[in-house]
């Protein structure tokens, strides 16, 4: 079946459209160039709507214990938020943490078609591959967790070969089925196990003798030789704490060269000027990115209201415990493989601190130059639930919005801050960048986030609205795999998405020292700790893609 | 989709399957061996008695029934169908099933605006209120073998309940931070437990401090307090108009002199325990809900975590929950992304709406709400349905244990011995593979509700 959308305003920065009229075809999933002639089947009218590849969340907390923690946590803030089944949907929850077939058709019904997950446990990874199949309409993908676990730091306090510590990264990817490797507070979840409450880039952890300056080293060369196209993902040390910029800025300067992704960036930007000691980093880091283009990074940007942070930081979790609102947490330390820490919170406007956050970044979106470097993200659920991305893209485009915004908050953190200096308005290219063509390509998604030919028909069709949150809110049309799955903002079709994995090569010899750690220490074994593709596909919950990696470097 | 109850081959040649998992505990041990001959399951390496039990049970010929009368499966799913078409309140309960099949009851209960319960949940909710009311701390089975200097198990006969949790996690012959050769001491609170497993070379002290269980709450609270460095002699000092703290405290902390016995323990032995535990590097605390079933037990639960957190201002600990036997982790976390809540929902206005005390269907049944019971239970065949006023439709185990002869009975398969599934471990971290042994061609639970489902 051939579909047309004629005549809309494209964005496809991939491949350099910039609101040019074009017309889109798609063809058995796929958006083609058809043959001159080719009988149109559908045809949707999409004259002055603008057209952009579906929306990719390249951060957020989708699936896995510590999400369902969550959930469970705070049943008051689902019973605001109930949502009834439809002939179509199913019933489900929402609000901070929503249920999975919530999370599915609202992601859809806000214009995006991909999500990934990026703290995937590999002794949880089966968990959080049910989660997102239970996930509907949107493609998933995950982000396996190290640098915490005993047997990557029992290779490198050892001094192992670095062959086979590349052989034991790639065989968890393949493990636990996972896209990237992510590293969250380098070290600092087992050193928490050993009571060390702090970690800094440079201090040794108290057992193994390793440095978190050492694991992301480790991870981030490993990954690149490994062909893996996701840099090494970091949640870096030190979050939230005042002064963590330098912390920040130092292991920007310790990569020298080596492409790394820096996540929710806005809670490592923290200074210790003005009268509070508590003061906006952002402008350094963005100066200090311009010169550093192997970084990247998303914002994690916090927007105000009840929320709940679930997070592998069990150390900086436990620490945040004491401003949980309410007045309830969950820490886990699991499986001599990583933790957890789940605090609800709430952002108030008129909090110094908490206006501080919002103006960081803020900060970070405007003054960070390359839209190609920088994902917009709040880190769902951690700065904002996912719901507020309308609202942070019209903070985004509209300065004079913006500014109205800026009276509302705490005026002495905006003086802690260069937010009100800024003037810069990002353009519908510059966001379809940030929220598509950019995210895929730091992926490795050949076929998402763009429209050229052999894209995947994953399509949003927006109404060219000035108001742009009502804009991004409630699309017009959106197709997944070239289906309409969402129109005027609500789903008429339910479909499974795929599932994005990447598989680099490994010698299977790392299974021999493997199997003895895991029958000498662990309670499940080796076989069975191994997700198979069945078990992600069973029940017709979508395919799995493979995505491509570079030949593996020694 | 076939009923029937005979083995995959019908020869006598026997298969050999390792690194099974085994549904039969929350434990889900995965280092069991299993030789299949025919039908018959014999479990060759790994087994406990629970395991070795559930495993080898003699599976009886069972066929589905409508009213009591043998009919083909078409025509079972077909009543089933009807009999929830015609019910205002279904209520579904047991969920004794694994993830797809917990996935499968509440896909149903959502279309047919039901209720959703889990057979265990009144053990379950003893932990699920603490972590709605104030939160906990807890580690997860490796971790615990492997990190823990100090192990107390509270109120519950954790031998008894989960048979191989010593010999896996308290004395296993290896762990990754024993340097030195520094020995676990182990500590039992409560009455009457099972002390015998704790033994071997990598366990040094046993320590017990026995009370009865109505009284174990109490003694949380004096650990709690003393871990606290609060004083305890007090003492009529504490006027009664003092407030409405003090009249809450217990009589027999307010009568205990210094060398007195409180909660019928010397304070001195009581407080020798709380050194262990706040000298410890790793100290776990261990339950298992289904141990402390006496009245409002989510209070020791609570005292625990308290303890925990007061710990880890200085030192690290961790609780560690046991249970999650009959797949009751498996329906709580299904549920809980499902619909944000930890079961107990009913879909009865079309969305999930949560009430752990009035969708309880133990209460439901008891006080004659709900006009159908559909009872799903396909491990044990202990856990029938319970006698109901109202007409039941069972999906269970062959030889399931039933009060009343339910209007339409359907055999089931169990996961991991009858057909292939996915089960969450009681430390709601890990989940397992479970495999088909191929004891029966049963059906999938799962695929038997489905089939209703679309039906309706």
């Amino acid at each position: 079946m051939l579909i047309k959308l004629t005549g809309g305003k494209v964005y496809d920065p991939a491949n350099k459209v910039a609101g040019e009229v074009r017309d889109i075809y798609v063809s058995d999933g796929r958006v083609i160039a058809p043959a001159p002639g080719a009988r149109v089947d559908q045809e949707y009218d999409v004259k002055g709507r603008v057209v952009m590849a579906g929306a990719i969340d390249p951060h957020t907390h989708i699936g896995g214990g510590k999400v369902t923690i969550a959930r469970m946590l705070l049943p008051e803030d689902h019973a605001k938020d109930e949502v009834a089944h439809t002939e179509l949907t199913r019933a489900g929850t929402g609000h901070a943490c929503p249920s999975t077939l919530i999370t599915g058709y609202r992601y859809a019904e806000m214009g995006y078609t991909a999500c990934f997950e990026p703290a995937m446990l590999p002794a949880n990874a089966r968990q959080a591959h049910m989660e997102m199949g239970d996930t509907p309409i949107v493609d998933k993908g995950a982000f396996a967790m190290l640098g915490s676990d005993d047997f990557l730091l029992r290779l490198m306090a050892e001094k192992k070969d670095f062959s086979l510590i590349k052989d034991y990264i790639a065989w968890t990817m393949h493990a636990s089925q996972a896209i990237a490797v992510k590293v969250v507070n380098p070290g600092g979840i087992s050193a928490f196990k050993f009571n060390q409450r702090k970690l800094d880039l440079d201090e040794k952890h108290a057992y193994y003798g390793v440095t978190p300056r050492d694991i992301i080293l480790t991870l981030g060369r490993g990954l690149l030789e490994l062909g893996v196209t996701h840099p090494l993902h970091i949640h870096g040390c030190n979050l939230g704490i005042p002064g963590n910029v330098e912390t920040t800025l130092a292991t920007i300067r310790a990569a020298e060269g080596l492409p790394l992704h820096l996540t929710h960036i806005q809670f490592h930007s923290y200074g210790v000027g003005g009268d509070r000691h508590f003061d906006s980093g952002a402008a350094r880091i963005a100066e200090l990115l311009k010169q550093n283009p192997n970084i990247s990074i998303d914002v994690g940007q916090v927007l105000f209201g009840a929320t709940c942070t679930a997070s592998g930081d069990s150390m900086r979790q436990y620490n945040g415990a004491k401003n949980a609102d309410p007045k309830r947490w969950v820490i886990m330390d699991i499986e001599c493989d990583a933790g957890c820490g789940v605090v609800p919170f709430r952002y108030r406007d008129k909090s110094y601190v908490h206006a501080l956050m919002w103006a960081i970044g803020l900060e970070t979106f405007l003054l960070c130059e390359d839209p190609w470097r920088i994902f917009l993200t709040t880190d769902h659920p951690n700065g904002a639930p996912f719901y507020t991305y309308p609202h942070l893209i019209r903070l985004l485009m509209d300065r004079s919005f913006r500014k109205d915004m800026m009276q509302k908050v705490d005026p002495e953190a905006l003086k802690n801050s260069t937010l009100p200096s800024l003037d810069r308005e990002y353009s519908l290219y510059e966001v379809a960048i940030m929220t598509r063509a950019g995210p895929a390509k730091s992926l490795g998604l050949k076929d998402r986030g763009h429209l050229g030919p052999g894209a995947c028909g994953d399509i949003t069709v927006y109404v060219d609205d000035a108001d742009r949150e009502a804009m991004f809110a409630k699309p017009k049309l959106v197709f997944k795999n070239g289906e309409l799955v969402v129109r005027d903002g609500q789903v008429v079709k339910v479909v499974n998405g795929a599932t994005h994995v990447a598989r680099p090569q490994y010698d299977k010899a790392i299974e021999k020292p493997l199997k003895d750690y895991f029958d000498s220490y662990h309670t499940m074994s080796m076989e069975n700790f191994r997700l198979s593709d069945e078990e992600i596909i069973e029940g017709g919950r979508g395919e799995i893609i493979v995505q491509p990696t570079k030949a593996r470097v020694s | 989709m076939s009923a029937q109850s005979d083995g995959m081959s019908g020869g006598a040649a026997s298969e050999l399957y390792k690194n099974v998992a085994c549904p039969f505990c929350g434990l889900l041990c995965d280092d069991i061996e299993i030789e299949r001959t025919g039908s018959t399951l014999k479990v060759v390496k790994n087994g406990c008695p629970r395991s070795t039990a559930g495993f080898q049970r003699d599976l009886p010929a069972a066929a589905p029934m409508v009213d009591g009368k043998e009919v083909s499966l078409e025509v079972a799913i077909a009543a089933a169908a009807a009999r929830i078409k015609a019910a205002n309140l279904p209520l579904y309960g047991g969920m004794a099933t694994d993830v797809d099949g917990a996935r499968a009851v509440l896909s149903l209960a959502d279309r047919s605006c039901g209720v959703v319960d889990h057979a265990l949940s009144e053990g379950q909710y003893r932990n699920i209120k603490v972590v709605q009311t104030s939160g906990w701390i807890m580690s997860t089975l490796t971790e615990t073998r492997n990190r823990a200097d100090v192990i107390v198990i509270v109120g519950s006969d954790v031998h008894k309940l989960h048979g191989r949790f010593f010999d896996r996690i308290v004395c296993p012959p290896k762990s990754m931070f024993d340097t030195g050769g520094k020995k676990r001491t182990v500590i039992f609170i409560g009455e009457n437990l099972d002390t015998s497993a704790a033994t071997g070379p990598r366990v040094g002290e046993v320590i017990t401090l026995s009370c009865h269980n109505t009284r174990l709450t109490e003694l949380l609270g004096v650990i709690s307090a003393r871990v606290r460095g609060f004083e305890l002699k007090a003492t009529r000092t504490a006027e009664p108009k003092r407030g409405l703290l003090s009249s809450l405290l217990p009589q027999s902390w307010i009568a205990s002199a210094p060398n007195e016995e409180i909660v019928g323990l010397k304070l001195s032995a009581i407080d020798a325990v709380v050194e262990k535990i706040k000298a410890a590097s790793y100290g776990v605390m261990v339950w298992s809900p289904a141990g402390l079933s006496f009245p409002q037990a989510d209070l020791a639960v609570h005292l625990i975590s308290e303890i925990v957190k007061e710990l880890n201002v200085t030192t690290r600990a961790a609780g560690l929950s046991l249970g999650g036997n009959e797949g009751s982790a498996s329906a709580a976390s299904v549920a809980t992304w499902q619909t944000g809540f930890p079961l107990r929902v009913s879909y009865a206005n079309g969305k999930p709406e949560f009430d752990s005390y009035r969708y309880s269907i133990g209460r439901m049944l008891a006080e004659n709400e709900g006009d159908l019971l559909l009872w799903l239970s396909s491990f044990t065949t202990d856990l029938g349905p319970p006698s109901a006023r109202i007409p039941t439709v069972v999906l269970g185990t062959p030889g399931l244990r039933l009060a009343q002869q339910p209007a339409v009975f359907i055999p089931v398969g169990t996961p991991g011995v009858d057909h292939a599934g996915i089960m969450i471990r009681c430390d709601n971290v890990v989940s397992l593979p479970m495999k088909n042994l191929g004891r029966s061609q049963l059906p999938r639970a799962a695929d038997v509700l489905a089939a209703i489902e679309q039906a309706l």
